[in-house]
């Protein structure tokens, strides 16, 4: 328990000191250092857990506001680890926009502020056992984010910070709507109100909430939590608000938020799926199964068209993310051990291949002066680390062998081949469209001819070597540890593992 | 049938009803301090209703919860808007509705979808409360209808907030509210928030020299 109220005090309370004194010159370094510290506390929590199994979620008043199963132990470490590799990033980053005067000291404060502030928001809705307090911290990671997307100030950032306000807080409040209906359903079955909202209680008691309300609630929640997902129809903040923000944001939205919101969606799903079960007359019992494989598969194919018509650098990898997250979305509609599995996987490597390539991205864009990829040209002359990092980015995240996506994606092709055979078709012929849109852009950014007079930058690559090591790493072999958590979690999702 | 329950239940009832009634004023009104005014009684409305089904059902929290929302919304943010709207001269400004026998035509049809959608759950209600569920679905809808038809980021976010109320009332309605400290965590989001758009109005100002969102389109997919 100590753990975590270090994990989730230390960004929060950052977050206030970096508000109140962010214009001091060693702010850049206390965003690090705090970032550093909280991935400290997660490590210590994730070892506690190994140790005691999960936390909290018990019945008694203190203990279960809170709930720490292997299904977001690993979350709330790779966010904790995401944000520290991305605070390093945004050391010098920031200091050569603040020198480029991109940004004023001011507004650096605002940066470093939100840049914690979002963090603690990230690591309570994943920590918190109370679905109410969940909606409130993605509402709080809008609002967090919100001003940074527009930090640049230029007309195409304002746009693109209003697009995103007013998309997600739209679709967080259907969100509300549908917690309250599920709250609704729960408050038949929970006498007790302080109790009726907590996913624990709700799990033991999910066979008996009324079918109907809960399919109601699902759809609700589903479209909520599925704008911030980035889920096609409801992405079109995604690509706006990842190419305009901060470099280091975009890392941290595309590597952690939509996490986060899917980690949201699938909690509820396990809900729905318990009490559906349970009444087999009421409706299909796959339903939000079914639902989550329509939203996740349509993604999945229209990002990846859209990754060909491109022309920013930074656009055509969130659009990239949606299509990841189409899919993670796809293999946790589609059910069985051996989807989920690879959609928790999935989660994983996606996240650390992502972050990295933003962060390679920043320092590209930085290079060539602009994030138009018709001006990008001839990085690995230029600057060998950053050229190859992208390669290699890129060379992962399209899912080839031996890196983690390779496996996690082919997990889910073999299961989708066992269950649904007909599936299989869209989703390999979706793969090879966005393969085909990476790659046509990335083959000139990295060989093509340098322009006169382009100079590298100085750069920390540590972090993409880092993240890049990690996603090999589990492509070869995933620690054990690590396995037993995915095995747990796919045993509470789906109702047997893989092991 | 009505009048069979007791004088506190209809008198929740036509509250409702009125409610309803103020989310189609929202998108039929024209001027900008119109429309900050008819959010503040709907403000109101909500406020009042509330403090009777906390009466009716002896749920004393609810008391706390009137008391926050006539405080957000029927004082703070009609206030907020109408400083700001004062300071960058746009008080006098009317915001026409486009097409708005279609407006209207469509937010009666999506009371109509609301009371459908509902249908299964309000079996397992209390009769209290049977119909405002249907209601509160429908201002949450009317209040995003607004969000679409309108293009002056002053009214997009009185539809925001008055789809925030839609929420609001379901909670109350459905459920006598939510627990404490995540109607208070609710409540906090929503100060933020308004604030924010406060920010925004000037950023966009700054940026495009008028408040309307129609001109943010630089970044749409569109071919060459």
């Amino acid at each position: 328990m100590t753990a975590l109220w270090f994990t989730l005090l230390i960004p929060f309370s950052s977050s206030v000191l970096l508000g109140l004194f962010g214009q001091h010159p060693a702010a850049r370094r206390f965003n690090f250092q705090a970032a550093a510290a909280a991935f400290a506390a997660s490590v210590w929590l994730a070892w506690t857990v190994l140790q005691n199994g999960p936390i909290g979620g018990s019945s008694d008043s203190a203990g279960s506001q809170f709930y720490i199963d292997s299904f977001n132990v690993y979350l709330i470490v790779l966010t904790a680890f995401v944000g520290a590799s991305t605070a390093l990033f945004s050391q010098p980053y920031m200091a050569r926009e603040l020198a480029a005067g991109h940004v004023t000291e001011k507004r650096l404060r605002l940066y470093h502020a939100s840049y914690q502030g979002f963090l603690f928001t990230m690591q309570l809705a994943l920590s918190t056992n109370n679905l109410g307090v969940l909606w409130v911290a993605m509402e709080g990671a809008t609002l967090a984010t919100v001003l940074l997307v527009s930090l640049y100030r230029t007309p195409q950032a304002i746009e693109a910070a209003w697009k995103y306000f007013i998309i997600c807080g739209v679709g967080i409040a259907l969100a509300l709507f549908g917690t309250v209906l599920l709250y609704f359903a729960a408050a038949q079955v929970i006498p007790d109100p302080e109790q009726a909202l907590l996913w624990s209680e709700l799990a033991r008691h999910s066979a008996e909430l009324k079918p109907v309300v809960l399919a109601i609630a699902f759809v609700f929640l589903l479209v909520g939590y599925g704008t911030k997902v980035g889920l096609v129809p409801m992405h079109s903040w995604l690509p706006d608000a990842h190419s305009e923000g901060p470099t280091p944001m975009s890392a941290v939205l595309s590597g952690l938020l939509l996490n986060v919101a899917l980690y949201a969606l699938v909690r509820l799903k396990i809900l729905t799926d318990g009490s559906l079960a349970a009444h087999p007359d009421a409706h299909d019992p796959h339903l939000a199964g079914y639902l989550m494989m329509g939203f996740g598969l349509l993604s999945f194919i229209v990002a990846g068209l859209f990754l060909h018509r491109q022309r920013d650098i930074k656009r055509l990898y969130s659009y990239s993310s949606i299509e990841h997250m189409g899919l993670m979305t796809f293999a946790f509609g589609l059910g069985g051990p051996l989807a989920t599995f690879a959609a928790l996987l999935h989660m994983t490597v996606h996240s650390l291949t992502k972050s990295a390539i933003f962060i390679t991205v920043g320092h590209a864009a930085h290079i060539a002066g602009t994030q138009a990829m018709s001006n990008i040209r001839g990085l690995i002359r230029t600057q060998p680390a950053v050229g190859w990092g992208l390669l290699i980015g890129t060379v992962a995240i399209s899912g080839f062998p031996p890196f983690g996506v390779f496996v996690s994606e082919f997990l889910l092709l073999t299961a989708t081949i066992h269950s649904q055979p007909w599936f299989a078709l869209p989703l390999l012929l979706g793969l090879g469209i966005a393969f085909a849109g990476l790659f046509r852009h990335l083959h000139p950014i990295v060989y093509g001819e340098q322009p006169e007079g382009q100079e590298g930058v100085a750069v920390n690559m540590w972090p993409v070597a880092v993240h890049l090591v990690l996603v090999l790493w589990l492509g070869l072999a995933i620690p054990g540890f690590l396995a037993h958590w995915f095995d747990q979690a796919t045993i509470l999702i789906s109702g047997q593992g893989v092991l | 049938m009505l009048a069979f329950l007791p004088l506190y239940q209809q008198a929740i009832l036509s509250l409702a009803a009125m409610i309803l009634f103020t989310s189609f004023v929202l998108l039929a009104q024209n001027g900008v301090l119109a429309i900050i005014h008819v959010f503040a009684w709907q403000g109101l409305l909500v406020a009042v209703t509330t403090a009777f089904v906390a009466f009716d059902s002896g749920a004393g929290h609810l008391y706390f919860s009137a008391l926050m929302t006539i405080t957000l919304k029927v004082i703070f943010i009609p206030w907020l808007l109408h400083r700001l709207v004062r300071r960058l001269g746009i008080d006098r400004e009317t915001h026409s509705v486009e097409r708005p026998a279609r407006v209207l035509m469509s937010a009666a049809a999506l009371v109509v979808f609301c009371y459908y959608v509902a249908q299964p759950i309000q079996q397992y209600s209390a009769a209290l409360t049977r119909n405002t569920i249907a209601i509160s679905m429908s201002v949450v809808m009317l209040g995003m209808l607004m969000l679409i038809t309108r293009r002056k980021a002053v009214s997009q976010v009185i539809g925001f907030m008055s789809l925030e109320n839609g929420l609001f009332f379901a909670a109350v309605s459905a459920t006598h509210g939510m627990p404490m400290f995540v109607e208070l965590g609710i409540a906090f989001d929503v100060l933020v928030a308004a604030v924010i758009f406060g920010v925004f109005f000037f950023h966009i100002r700054d940026s495009i020299d008028s408040l309307d969102v129609g001109q943010l389109n630089r970044l749409a997919e569109r071919d060459e």
